[in-house]
């Protein structure tokens, strides 16, 4: 099976989708004659012209109600923004237009939307380029949210998130464009809304998404070989709608569970999981759910700060321990 | 029946001082408990009558247990004795037992009185309990707070409540060629923390024999004075290896889970042989004190401590702990370490045996030390290190006051 980057895996999906409906087309900053920010468009504009890939100015606000509007009349737009932080300037667009209009109109009006780029941290862009908003995006009613964190996830996600109907907001990471995976040649999609057991275990459940995955099978590789722990890795793929019944399967096996997220702890991402699994397997629970987090502040940009700031395998591991009593 | 002890989990009522129709001020004694260690007072914690006695002399009740009533002399107490309603004070509702219903989300979470002990246990432990049958409340609890978690459940042997099936009942067993005796408290309490430090507890084992000879005549010198008390060689390994921690802080702790407990002081804990079992009374300050004070002070503590007289204070909050075997003949023996402490040495007895000194053989006393060591807290060569201070004091024991 051939090996790709994250980076050209969203590259195949795109072109696969663009290939597949002319309606679909890309817009946003440098998508097209400098091939992309980060080189996810590379070749497109060459390969389909200016009418489906389309460089904007420095306007996100513009752009993205640009794409609901089109989406709106029944085209398919892909619309980049350089790093999510930069989307806080168009997310009216996305929770008050795209996310809303087909509940207001009553299903008269659909936008099938996506909108697309890196979110979380890179390395020292400092407190205002390293934000994790999944869970901004993901408590709005209307929208899907997703999060892949391989080669193989992130095509088949792109390919479903752009067929599908609903507004999908779609997380990529700086850091996992150079990522290498194996990916299958021929057409497949993942569905969304799926979550997948990425590590097999029996003694705890690791929930984790996008860059905390690698996290977690690392920590999960030395539990295995320094601590007699089989941990379980339960990768989210979707964050909203959650695959809750996933959730709920792992932990009922292992009885405890330690979630990861890359943003802060606050109304994070985990709080709600954590809910599901209080509610959802509340008698399987041997040990409070454990939460490893982005620390609660802005991200530095100090270089040995930003790593401590950021969800460690260390931090997994002392959070397992914790959740099996093992100290 | 009151927690009397920190790991009190039921007592037995050995004899009632006070009696139905007596009144009562708050602190009377009313009776006498046999705890998991050692007899204790049962106080009124109220005035008025002692109308009823529900557990009668020899009963062995659960802490949180009714039993007795002490009230106004005409206030109606039908409802609380009569065994349908919840009692108010001093009682708890019963935990979970095995005659509840089994699904685990209708099991009542009974309210907690005043006084009485919380039960914690996760969730899933609790459903356990309840599909096996196994009352909540006679389970120790190993996660934090004394919660009872899976791992407690898994490890209890499917029993009956403890005030049922443990005492009595031996009577099918004398036709038979064994014979069952049911534990008792001190028997349960020693097997329940011994076998919760062999297994978690990382053991290694360090040996030293010891060249007495210098002891010895110390000993006699000391004894020679002609004062009380006298000094045993207990009380001189008690003051070595006391002085010795003082010189080596890193084998006087506490493992702690998520930290290592370094001690300022030094408390001794001795290995005393009561009847039936064992029970480890600590001498405070050990370091701080004389010989004189030691000597004087152990005698006191194996008095009480065969007597059962010892309070929950004195038999805990060790740091370090010392057992003795010597006088029962026996050369050299590795101890189980008491958590949370980490280390233990056990001394062997003091034999004369053919020896080598200046290229000579002669003879000389000798007594073998083995130090049992929690690895997390203390590596080989920290213990071997304070081991080789123990043996130079007990070598040489003017080395004490350098």
């Amino acid at each position: 099976m051939p090996t790709l980057t994250y980076r050209d895996a969203l590259n195949h999906a795109l072109r696969e989708e663009m290939e597949r409906d002319p309606d679909v087309f890309l817009m946003g900053e440098e998508v097209g004659v400098y091939q992309g920010a980060y080189k996810v468009s590379r070749g497109l504009l060459q390969q389909f012209g200016e009418r489906r890939v389309m460089d904007t100015p420095i306007a996100e606000l513009g752009f993205a109600g640009i794409g609901v509007g089109a989406a709106m009349v029944g085209l398919r737009p892909v619309i980049e923004f350089m790093t999510w932080n930069f989307a806080l300037l168009a997310i009216d667009e996305v929770v008050n237009s795209a996310a809303k209009l087909r509940y207001m109109s009553n299903g008269q009006l659909s936008v099938p939307i996506v909108f697309r780029g890196p979110g979380g941290a890179a390395l020292q862009l400092g407190a205002q380029h390293s934000q994790a908003l999944e869970s901004w995006y993901a408590h709005v009613p209307g929208l899907k949210v997703v999060a892949p964190a391989t080669p193989y996830d992130a095509k088949g996600l792109l390919k479903s998130a752009i067929r599908d109907n609903n507004p999908v907001v779609f997380l990529e990471g700086e850091m996992l464009y150079n990522l290498k995976g194996e990916v299958p040649e021929g057409e497949y999609t993942i569905p969304l809304g799926q979550a997948e057991v990425k590590r097999v275990g029996k003694d705890v459940t690791v929930i984790c998404h996008s860059k905390t995955v690698a996290t977690a099978e690392k920590a999960a590789q030395q539990l295995a070989a320094d601590h007699g722990v089989e941990a379980e890795v339960v990768d989210l793929r979707t964050l909203r709608p959650l695959d809750t019944e996933a959730i709920l399967a792992s932990v009922r096996k292992t009885n405890r569970c330690v979630i990861i997220e890359e943003g802060w702890p606050f109304c994070g991402i985990g709080a709600q999981v954590c809910d599901e699994i209080q509610h959802g397997a509340f008698d399987h629970l041997d040990a409070p759910v454990e939460r490893v987090t982005g620390a609660d502040v802005p991200m530095p940009y100090n270089r040995s700060l930003e790593r401590a700031a950021k969800p460690s395998v260390d931090a997994v591991i002392r959070a397992v321990r914790r959740a099996a009593y093992l100290d | 029946m009151e927690a009397l002890s920190p790991t009190m989990e039921e007592g037995r009522v050995v004899e009632w001082l006070k009696h139905e129709g007596d009144a009562v001020v708050a602190g009377d004694v009313l009776a006498e408990v046999e705890t998991d260690k050692a007899v204790m007072e049962l106080q009124a914690r109220g005035d008025g009558v002692l109308r009823k006695v529900l557990a009668p002399s020899g009963s062995t009740v659960e802490v949180g247990k009714l039993v007795a009533v002490i009230a106004g002399p005409d206030e109606d107490i039908a409802a609380l004795i009569g065994g349908a309603a919840v009692p108010p004070r001093p009682a708890t509702p019963p935990p979970a037992g095995p005659t509840a219903s089994p699904p685990p989300t209708t099991q009542p979470m009974a309210p907690v009185a005043a006084g009485a002990r919380h039960l914690k246990a996760s969730p899933l432990a609790r459903r356990l309990a309840g599909e096996r049958g196994i009352e909540l409340g006679s389970v120790a609890g190993s996660g934090p707070g004394g919660r009872v978690i899976r791992r407690d459940i898994d490890t209890l042997a499917a029993a009956p409540a403890p005030g049922v099936a443990v005492r009595g009942g031996g009577a099918a067993a004398s036709a038979a060629s064994f014979e069952d005796v049911p534990l008792t408290q001190i028997r349960k309490t020693i097997a329940r923390r011994l076998a919760e430090s062999l297994g978690p507890v990382p053991h290694f084992f360090l040996t030293t024999d010891v060249d007495m000879d210098r002891a010895w005549d110390a000993r006699e010198a000391l004894n020679g004075l002609g004062e009380e008390p006298r000094v045993s060689f207990n009380d001189l390994i008690v003051k070595v290896v006391a002085t010795a921690l003082t010189r080596h802080r890193e084998c006087n702790a506490w493992w702690q889970g998520d930290a290592i407990r370094y001690f300022n002081d030094v408390h001794l804990g001795m290995a005393v042989a009561v009847d039936q079992g064992l029970i480890t009374p600590v001498i405070r300050h050990a370091d701080r004190k004389t010989l004189r004070q030691i000597a004087t002070e152990s005698r006191n503590l194996v008095e009480r401590a065969r007597a059962r007289k010892l309070k929950p204070e004195e038999y805990t909050g060790a740091t370090f702990s010392i057992s003795n075997l010597g006088m029962f003949g026996i050369d050299e023996f590795t101890a189980i370490i008491n958590p949370p402490e980490s280390g233990i040495i056990a001394c062997g007895a003091i034999t004369q045996q053919p020896v080598v000194r200046e290229g000579m053989l002669v003879v000389g006393r000798r007594m073998r030390l083995t130090m049992s060591c929690d690895h997390r807290v203390i590596d080989g060569a920290t213990g071997a290190r304070f081991l080789g201070t123990v043996r130079r004091m007990l070598e040489n024991p003017l080395a004490m006051v350098w």
